[in-house]
Parts: C-alpha cells; sequence; structure tokens
C-alpha cells in the first residue's frame, strides 16, 4: 500500500482524508499527553546531563593540562634561568681568572712603588745644609772702618779674612741650591710613579665595578629562580608571555628560512634535471625537483648537527653526550659535508647558468630570430655561484630558531589546547542549558498542536465548575470528591497543562 | 653465505625508492600531418612555425613526429622525422636543432601531391602514438581537411577498429577553399564531419586557427 491509498483509505475526497487523518493524529496526541510531556522533559534532562557532566570532564582534563603547561613552562623557566646564572657566574671566573688571579704581583708592584715613593719622599724632605754661623762675625768684621793708617795691617788682615769667608759662602750657597736641585728631581721622579699608581688603582676599581655589576645581575636571576621555585603566578605569567614572543619571533625567522630555500631550491632544480633526467616523476613532482629539494634539507640537517656538535643548540642529547674529542671529529666531519655540499650547488649554479643560455639561444633560433649573444655573464653567474655556496651556511644558522619554535610550541600549543577545551566545556554547558529549556518548549509546541481537544477540555471543566460551584467555595465547603489533592496545588506555575488535576479523595470516614 | 647488512640495508632502500617511484607517464607525444597536396603545400611556411612551436614547448622525455599527407599516408615513409627527446636537456636541445634542419629541408624541397589521403594519415598517427605510450597523445593535421582520395583506395573507417580515447585532435590552419566563399555550410560541414569521426571514436576534437594559442593547447600537465 502507497502512502498515497493509505491517505484516502477514508472517504474518496482527498481534503476531507486529510482532515480525517489529523483529526485522529491530534487526538492520539491528546490521550498520550502526559506520557509524552514526561518522556519530552526526560529526554531533554538526560541530555542536558549528560552535556553538563562533558564539560565536567572537558574542564577537569582542561585543568589537567593546564596543570602540566604550568610544569614544563616553570621547568623550562628554571632550566634557562640556571643557564643564565651558570653563565654569569662564569664570566664573574674568567673576570676572577683573567684580572685577578694576577692581584698578588699587583699587591707586590703597589707595595714597591709605595716604597719607592717613601723613599723618595724621605730624600726629599732633607734639611738643605744651613750657611755656618760665622758668616755674621764676617759681616761684623766687614762692617769695622778701614781707613786709618794704624790698622793698616789689621784691615787687610781682615779684608782677607772676608775676602776668605766671601768666598766660601758662596761655595756653601752653590752646595746648596746643587743639594735643592736634587731634591727636586727626586720629587720629579717621583710623579710617574703617582700616576702609575693611580692607574693600577683605577684598574682594579674597574674590575670591582664590573664584578659588582655581575654580581647584580646574578642577584636579578636569582631573583626570577627563587620565582620560578614558588610556582607564583607572576613568574608563570612572564614565562608564558616570554615564551609566545619566542614562538612569533622563531617563527618568523624560520619563515625567513623557508624563503631562502626556495631560492636556494630554484637555484639548483634546472641543472639538476641535467643529473637525474628531466622527465622522470615522484609522485607528482619532477625527480630532479625532489633531488633538489632533499639536497637542501641534507644540508639542513648537516646545519643542525653541526651547531648541535658546536653546542650551540640542545636538539639532539646524543650529540651533546660525545666525549669532547668525538664532537670534535663530529664539527670537522658535518663541516666537510657542507663545505662540499656548498661547492657543489656552486658548481650546479654554474652549470644552471649555460644551460639558461643555451635554451635562450635554442628559442631564439627556433623563434627564427638572430641568436644574440650576452656581452657578458661572468657577474651574474659569479653571483649565483657565490649565493648557492653561501646559502647552505646560512640555512645552517636556521638550527637556532628551529630549536626557539620547538621550545616555545610545547608551551604555545599547550595554551591553545587549553583554551580550546575551556571553550568547549563552555559550548558543552550552553548546549545543556538550551536544551533543558527547549523541554518546556517542545512541550509548548506539542500541546499548540493538541490545542483542540484542550480547549474542548478547559471548556468543559469550566463549564463544569461553574454548574457545581456557582460562588466561590472555601475548601471546607467543597465535597470531598473534588477538593484538589494536596500535592497537586493549584498553583499553575506546577501544572503542566495549567488545568489542575482531580482525583477523588480516599474517604477514609 | 650471509649478507653484509650494508648490503642489505641499500637492497631494502633501493626497492623503497623503486617502490615510491611514479609508474604513470606525464609526457606528452605529438604527431603532426602536414597536408603536401595542390596550393595547400603554399602555406607550409606556417607550419614551420608551428613545428618550431612545437620544439619549444616539448620537454625531455618527449616525443615528436612530422608527416606528410599525400596520396596514400598510411605508411611510415610518410614520416618526414620523429624524435624522442633525451632525459638531458642539454643532449635534447641537440636533438631539436637536428630536427628543425630536417623539416627545414624538407619544406625546402616538398613537391605537391595529387590526392589527400587523411584518415590514411591519421591511422598511421595512431599507429606511432600507441607505441609512445605517453600520457598526452596530440594528432596536429595542418590541412584544409578535404579529404581527395585515389582510386580505388577505401578509407571506410567503420570497418577499422579505430580508438581516440585519449587523443586530442587538433586541426590547425583550416582554410577556406574556393567553394567554400560560394557556400560557408561546405566548410561548416566539412568541420563537422570530422569533428564527428573524431567524437565517435572517443577523441576530443580541437579547432585552432590562431597558432598563439598553441602553447596554451599543450600546456604540460602534471
Amino acid at each position: 500500500m502507497t502512502p498515497l491509498q493509505l491517505l484516502n483509505i477514508w472517504t474518496p475526497y482527498e481534503a476531507a482524508n486529510v482532515i480525517i487523518w489529523l483529526s485522529l493524529i491530534i487526538l492520539l496526541l491528546y490521550l498520550a499527553k502526559n506520557p509524552a510531556h514526561k518522556t519530552i522533559r526526560s529526554l531533554c534532562h538526560m541530555i542536558s546531563q549528560g552535556l553538563e557532566h562533558m564539560a565536567v570532564s572537558v574542564l577537569a582534563a582542561e585543568k589537567k593540562i593546564q596543570e602540566r603547561n604550568k610544569e614544563v613552562l616553570l621547568t623550562e623557566g628554571l632550566v634557562a634561568v640556571e643557564k643564565n646564572i651558570e653563565r654569569e657566574f662564569h664570566r664573574v671566573n674568567t673576570v676572577v681568572e683573567r684580572d685577578l688571579s694576577g692581584f698578588p704581583v699587583l699587591k707586590r708592584q703597589l707595595l714597591e712603588q709605595i716604597a719607592r715613593i717613601e723613599d723618595d719622599y724621605q730624600q726629599s724632605s732633607e734639611i738643605p745644609p744651613s750657611p755656618p754661623e760665622w758668616v755674621e762675625a764676617v759681616e761684623s768684621l766687614a762692617k769695622l772702618p778701614n781707613d786709618s793708617n794704624e790698622n793698616k795691617a789689621v784691615t787687610n788682615i781682615l779684608r782677607e779674612i772676608h775676602k776668605t769667608t766671601c768666598s766660601q759662602h758662596k761655595g756653601a750657597m752653590d752646595e746648596y741650591r746643587k743639594a735643592v736641585g736634587i731634591h727636586h728631581a727626586a720629587l720629579n721622579n717621583l710623579m710617574p710613579y703617582w700616576r702609575k699608581l693611580t692607574q693600577t688603582l683605577d684598574d682594579v676599581g674597574k674590575i670591582i665595578t664590573g664584578l659588582h655589576g655581575r654580581s647584580v645581575k646574578i642577584d636579578q636571576h636569582m631573583g626570577e629562580y627563587e620565582a620560578i621555585r614558588a610556582r607564583s603566578n607572576r613568574a608563570e605569567r612572564a614565562l608564558s608571555s616570554s615564551s609566545m614572543t619566542q614562538f612569533f619571533i622563531s617563527g618568523l625567522a624560520l619563515a625567513i628560512a623557508i624563503w631562502g630555500i626556495i631560492i636556494n631550491f630554484n637555484l639548483i632544480a634546472l641543472p639538476m634535471s641535467e643529473m637525474v633526467g628531466g622527465n622522470s616523476y615522484i609522485g607528482s613532482m619532477k625527480t630532479s625537483d625532489v633531488v633538489a629539494l632533499v639536497i637542501i634539507l641534507v644540508e639542513v640537517a648537516i646545519g643542525l648537527y653541526l651547531m648541535e656538535s658546536l653546542m650551540i643548540t640542545r636538539l639532539f642529547p646524543v650529540i651533546r653526550q660525545m666525549d669532547d674529542k668525538m664532537r670534535v671529529r663530529m664539527i670537522w666531519l658535518t663541516f666537510f659535508f657542507l663545505l662540499t655540499l656548498a661547492g657543489v650547488e656552486a658548481s650546479l649554479a654554474l652549470m644552471r647558468e649555460r644551460i639558461a643560455l643555451n635554451d635562450e639561444a635554442l628559442k631564439q633560433i627556433l623563434s627564427g630570430n638572430e641568436v644574440l649573444h650576452p656581452t657578458s655573464t661572468l657577474i651574474p653567474t659569479l653571483g649565483q655561484m657565490v649565493l648557492s655556496f653561501i646559502l647552505p651556511f646560512v640555512l645552517t644558522l636556521t638550527a637556532i630558531p628551529l630549536e626557539t619554535f620547538v621550545h616555545a610550541s610545547r608551551t604555545v600549543l599547550g595554551v591553545l589546547t587549553a583554551f580550546s577545551m575551556r571553550f568547549t566545556a563552555f559550548a558543552l554547558t550552553l548546549s545543556g542549558k538550551i536544551i533543558s529549556n527547549s523541554g518546556e518548549f517542545l512541550i509548548s509546541v506539542y500541546d499548540l498542536i493538541i490545542f483542540p481537544p484542550l480547549w474542548f477540555e478547559d471548556l468543559l471543566f469550566t463549564r463544569f465548575k461553574k454548574n457545581t460551584y456557582p460562588m466561590p467555595l472555601s475548601d471546607n465547603e467543597l465535597p470531598d470528591a473534588m477538593v484538589p489533592n494536596d500535592d497537586s496545588d493549584l498553583d499553575e506555575s506546577d501544572t503542566d497543562d495549567e488545568i489542575p488535576t482531580f482525583t477523588p479523595r480516599e474517604v477514609t470516614q | 653465505m650471509k649478507m653484509p647488512r650494508y648490503v642489505l640495508s641499500l637492497i631494502i632502500l633501493s626497492a623503497l625508492t623503486w617502490g615510491c617511484a611514479d609508474t604513470t607517464s606525464h609526457s606528452r607525444a605529438v604527431y603532426m600531418l602536414m597536408d603536401t597536396s595542390g596550393t595547400y603545400s603554399q602555406q607550409l611556411d606556417q607550419a614551420k612555425t608551428i613545428i618550431n612551436k612545437l620544439l619549444i614547448s616539448l620537454q625531455s622525455g618527449e616525443s615528436l613526429a612530422v608527416a606528410r599527407i599525400d596520396s596514400g599516408s598510411f605508411s611510415e615513409k610518410d614520416i618526414v622525422a620523429k624524435v624522442t627527446f633525451d632525459q638531458r636537456p642539454s643532449v635534447a636541445n641537440q636533438q631539436k636543432l637536428k630536427f628543425k634542419e630536417s623539416i627545414d629541408m624538407f619544406i625546402g624541397g616538398v613537391r605537391g601531391s595529387a590526392h589527400t589521403d587523411i584518415k590514411g594519415a591519421i591511422l598511421q598517427a595512431v599507429d606511432y602514438l600507441d607505441e609512445t605510450q605517453a600520457a598526452h597523445k596530440y594528432i596536429m593535421i595542418f590541412s584544409d581537411l578535404e579529404e581527395d582520395l585515389a582510386d580505388g583506395h577505401i578509407r571506410n573507417l567503420d570497418r577499422i577498429t579505430l580508438d581516440l580515447t585519449g587523443y586530442r585532435v587538433v586541426a590547425l590552419n583550416v582554410t577556406k577553399l574556393g567553394l567554400d566563399q560560394v557556400d560557408p555550410k561546405r566548410y561548416y560541414d566539412r568541420l563537422d564531419a570530422w569533428a564527428r569521426i573524431v567524437k565517435d571514436r572517443g577523441g576530443i576534437w580541437i579547432k585552432l586557427n590562431d597558432i598563439a594559442r598553441l602553447d596554451r593547447l599543450l600546456k604540460p600537465e602534471t
């Protein structure tokens, strides 16, 4: 029986059949009203409860992820600060070893310089010989009158004495000036020692100031270390922010490196077709392109090993754990490979230029144009060769942003995962609430569909109520049979269909 | 005897590489038919330009053959030049130059044929192109498409199994004949008849009068 035949089983008129079917359906729905309401309510309740449980589980998982993120972030922060402190101590050690290891020598030099200064000072401070006291006697003799003839002999004697005394005085003054000159020269010799002493003390002062600066930095790092150890929120926020910044900066550096790889690829892809053939494919890519790409990626990988061997990055613990001799061998080996590949790339660049020229010449011949020979291809060829040689070494440095990116992406991915889980939990809770409330809405829609019997029922009840109780009666005056149940209070909000249900009260008396 | 470990590794690596290699052909093969009959032989200079364009467009590993359409074209003798370009681009360039010389020599000394056997030439083209096992096969017909068979030649394609699936048949430089000026319908009927022959046998029919669009038509597909 087709649906159309089923529709028309009552009468030959389609419209009448539709009305009959609708009436039947409405009647059935009216009869099934209470169980249907209960089913809708319980279904919505069940779904909303399920969603809320899911939201709680997701939130719990999100909390765990956040804790794990925090753990990772703080651990990485601790390692970073430890590295910083280690570096600062290493610098302090270098300063101490380089400058302060010579402190005993410096001290000896200072003592020697001070001793010399003291000696010179002592020499310069000696009192020069004073003129003899008999000079006053000579001056007295010189003042005696010498014009009398009787004292002529005495006068002559005194003149001679005066003369001798003057010459001796002059000699004594010369000696005095000489001694003063020597003392001044000694003081003059003192100056360089003073200057040297000042310079030495300045140097020591600078070293001490540098050490003080380092100690301030170490204090700062120690503060950060303690904050991280204390698992403070401030430290976590700072580390998270730093991690995000590093993620974006290293991402930018990697994007630049990828462009470098593309340029390098374009430089060697064409000549590679001369080596491996121009018409074989791996997947949907030309074999020559794949080979060119593999060579570049091998260069990048070798660069990673080189940077690891140089202990600049920390991506491969195996390399770091090698003994120093083996590590140095690794450095030379990777450098040799890199150099060889760079040489290969440079020669490929040369080949590329020649192939390009040949292709151009062929195209000109086939186009019927006169073949134009370029005046000089030396500069572009050299440029390509140099670029091809340098790019592998430049790509080696990709290891540094790559390491940062890997470490930072762990944190960023964790944050993003936590955020998405929080959002999922919110969406689940919201959906639960919506479904919970939609139960009432569906019940209203259900009642709207069966409104004719409901309206009729309401009409009947109102009429019955009016006929039976023309005046409002108190509960005491109502007959037992029509007293509403205690548990079915007449409050409209508590009923399904806003019509109180009456059941015969059990007559106990 | 125990096999050394490195030999075993090499064998496994080779097997993996072989397994990864793409066995699908990406190459193209072009078979160009040049009508040398009557007055159309005067158009052959334009055919030379088209062949040169084909030489520029085709790459290593791809094939090109040029054949003439004469009174009885279902013959290998009508192939003027054919080549499958070497895998190395530099060698392929040398081959292209030699191919060009062959074509120049042929066009310089060509004599017009009395009749035009286009269907025979197409059968010969399909024979050649099937052997190349190329992924993209093109038959380029440089002709006015007016077939004029010699007495006794039978070219009823309904009697022959001709499968053109995967073929692109390109009609180049289809000139209007004197009678086409009188009744253009004759020209369009001629084109429709050829298009039907190709499409009924699974091929793709393309009419191309602007040679500049040839590059776009032959754009390498991966």
